[in-house]
């Protein structure tokens, strides 16, 4: 066995062990802290995969900031007692269990219909040189429309949170 | 398989030197001198008991602090008071794998790098992002000690933090530029001959040096421990050497701040007097210990800057503080990115 | 080029076990005269009251989702900076339209004083 495939399952099974922590626990700092650990094996399959920029983007911006907000809503809500928070059956739950059957049955589809000659092979398509210079040639348009995409939350973070604030 | 268990070896070496350094250098003497520094300025003495001139104190309060009462209060959280200070500290401790503290070594035909990963490819937003992970750190802290005082230090520790990290990337994001690489070795093969990146990022090492300053929670922002307000801020609750983990994390990150500064803006280990003087060949140990020695004066440099301004300027108001941050360093910090821009185009 | 990283992962999982050895030295070594009282939370010498865990002000939820939106702006400038020389005066005007976007966005946050700290 090779190095990648070795520490693939070692960060794929710790990965889903995270990801199952953090659905299953009742505290949602638990959770969060689970998650924050999954996106560190996650970043780990990345670095895996030569993708060194993707590696530490999944560090920097989903375990450095959005977990950070994450932790400063639990923190804002101070969901004291979680047992309150079970719920019965209801229309939610339904409709959550059925896309997650539909997820499923895509991942299955395409495990069936992938032969094992799209894995990625040795390549350099992770680099910061190459990220930058495919999207700042192939791909201008989607990154000028982030932008959009961006000034639209600043604005509809700074409503929802005014809101309260006045 | 054979050149994996020689990566593990060799790497297990490095780290075990590494984390000596930090204790001894940035925590040992950078406590001593911190103190003694201190007294000076206010005209007292300082240290002076234990051992010549004092220089054994350091060791004395860690003996001392691993023999305290490790106290955890009845309504704290154990789980998430234990995993803060080990956040902290790991964190701390990570960030040193792709500091460079020498170009190389050739011991038996091997090229032996002075430092863990320096070549990574994305060495220098590995800080950033750990910077960003240690955040936790003081979060969970705070929150996991259920007191008052502690919450209210996690909170505007972490929401300056976050808040300073913006003009960091964004002076950063100015050294990119001129550098064209995230490789932490690269910057500094680049800066030889005394081209030092500050030449060319003035006003970005002025604000990546205050963003620094409020990462690492120093005065004058040391706002999340101000003591008349909030006693100790987020390790109000902390005791023993759980706090002192807290402590040495604080100027393990003002070292991990400073060398992150001297890499960048001032040479990194490109020594201070040419190496070609004493006739040491690239590779020869004798100029690797020349790039040790330039290194490590620059960031003792640094670190007494750090310490000077700690003990002479007063600390800012919350409202100031937050102010400084986004109206003012962050705007500054978008200007630097355009103006490089705008005079490497037209100097082309 | 797997080998390379890992002295990176290495070093992380090394500082963390430095950091737990130190955790638990400090919980053996460290004197155990445990107390009731030694063990309330501090309260500058008051008893203390009600739980911390208070709900705070919306503010610091603000400042954090502010903090995401530019940091992630601050990302995409990462690669177009290393590539800055290659890209010459195309992708500087392209980083510069997405600048004056988002700095549109920065102005309406200041003007709406949603960032005002009283």
């Amino acid at each position: 066995m090779s190095l990648e495939i070795i520490l693939f399952i070692v960060l794929g099974v710790m990965g889903i062990a995270s990801g199952f922590v953090t659905i299953t626990s009742k505290n949602p700092v638990v959770s969060a802290m689970a998650l924050v650990f999954h996106f560190f094996m996650l970043a780990g399959l990345y670095l895996n995969m030569h993708a060194q920029f993707m590696a530490v983007l999944q560090v920097l911006v989903y375990a450095g900031a959005i977990m950070v907000l994450v932790i400063f809503v639990i923190m804002l809500l101070n969901l004291g007692d979680e047992e309150k928070l079970k719920e019965k059956f209801s229309i939610r739950t339904f409709v959550a269990v059925l896309f997650g059957i539909v997820l499923l049955i895509q991942f299955v589809i395409i495990f069936l219909a992938s032969s094992g000659s799209n894995v990625l092979k040795e390549s350099n398509i992770g680099s910061v040189e190459m990220i930058g210079n495919e999207l700042f040639t192939n791909y201008l348009f989607p990154f000028e429309a982030i932008s959009l995409l961006l000034l639209a939350a600043i604005i509809g973070s700074v409503i929802l949170a005014k809101r309260k604030v006045d | 398989m054979s050149e994996f268990l020689w990566v593990i070896i060799e790497s297990t070496i490095k780290a075990v030197i590494i984390l000596t350094l930090i204790m001894l250098v940035y925590g040992a003497l950078g406590v001593y001198l911190e103190r003694k520094i201190s007294a000076w300025i206010q005209n007292r003495i300082g240290p002076n008991r234990v051992g010549p001139f004092g220089l054994l104190q350091p060791f004395a309060d860690v003996l001392k602090l691993f023999l305290k009462e490790d106290l955890v209060p009845t309504a704290a959280n154990p789980t998430f008071h234990r995993l803060a200070p080990i956040i902290t500290l790991g964190v701390a401790v990570a960030v040193y794998a792709v500091i460079p503290f020498g170009d190389y070594v050739t011991i038996a035909g091997r090229n032996i790098q002075l430092g863990l990963a320096p070549n990574a490819n994305i060495a220098i937003l590995f800080v950033l992002a750990m910077t960003s992970v240690g955040v936790y750190g003081i979060t969970l802290g705070g929150w996991s000690s259920n007191n008052k005082y502690s919450l209210l230090g996690a909170l505007r520790s972490t929401a300056q933090m976050i808040s300073y990290e913006l003009s960091m990337g964004l002076a950063l994001v100015g050294v990119l530029m001129v550098a064209g690489t995230l490789s932490i070795n690269q910057i500094v093969i680049q800066q030889s001959n005394y081209h030092w990146n500050i030449i060319y990022q003035p006003l970005g090492f002025i604000l990546f040096l205050v963003a620094a300053f409020a990462e690492t929670n120093r005065a004058p922002f040391d706002l999340p421990e101000a003591e008349p307000e909030l006693v100790g801020g987020y390790n109000t609750e902390y005791s023993g050497m759980k706090f002192g983990m807290f402590f040495l994390a604080e100027y393990a990150n003002m070292g991990t701040s400073s060398a992150i500064m001297v890499l960048l803006y001032f040479g990194g280990w490109q020594t201070l007097v040419p190496g070609g003087w004493f006739g040491f060949e690239p590779g020869s140990i004798g100029l690797a210990l020349l790039q040790f020695v330039s290194f490590f004066i620059k960031i003792e440099i640094m670190v007494l800057f750090f310490i000077w301004v700690r003990w002479s300027v007063p600390r800012f108001r919350y409202d100031q503080l937050m102010n400084l941050g986004w109206k003012v360093l962050l705007p500054l910090a978008i200007a630097n990115v355009a103006g490089t821009g705008i005079v490497s185009l037209l100097l082309k | 080029m797997t080998l390379e990283y890992i002295p990176l992962v290495f070093m992380l999982v090394f500082g963390f076990g430095i950091a737990t050895v130190f955790m638990y030295l400090s919980e053996i070594l460290g004197a155990k005269r445990s107390t009731k009282e030694k063990n309330t939370t501090y309260e500058s010498g008051m008893t203390p009251f009600k739980t911390a865990r208070d709900r705070f002000s919306v503010k610091f939820y603000l400042v954090a989702m502010l903090f995401l939106v530019f940091d992630i702006e601050i990302v995409f400038m990462y690669p177009w900076a290393v590539q800055f020389k290659q890209l010459g005066s195309t992708g500087f005007i392209a980083m510069m339209l997405f600048i004056v976007l988002l700095l549109s966005g920065y102005i309406y946050v200041i003007k709406k004083g949603a960032l005002k700290w009283d």
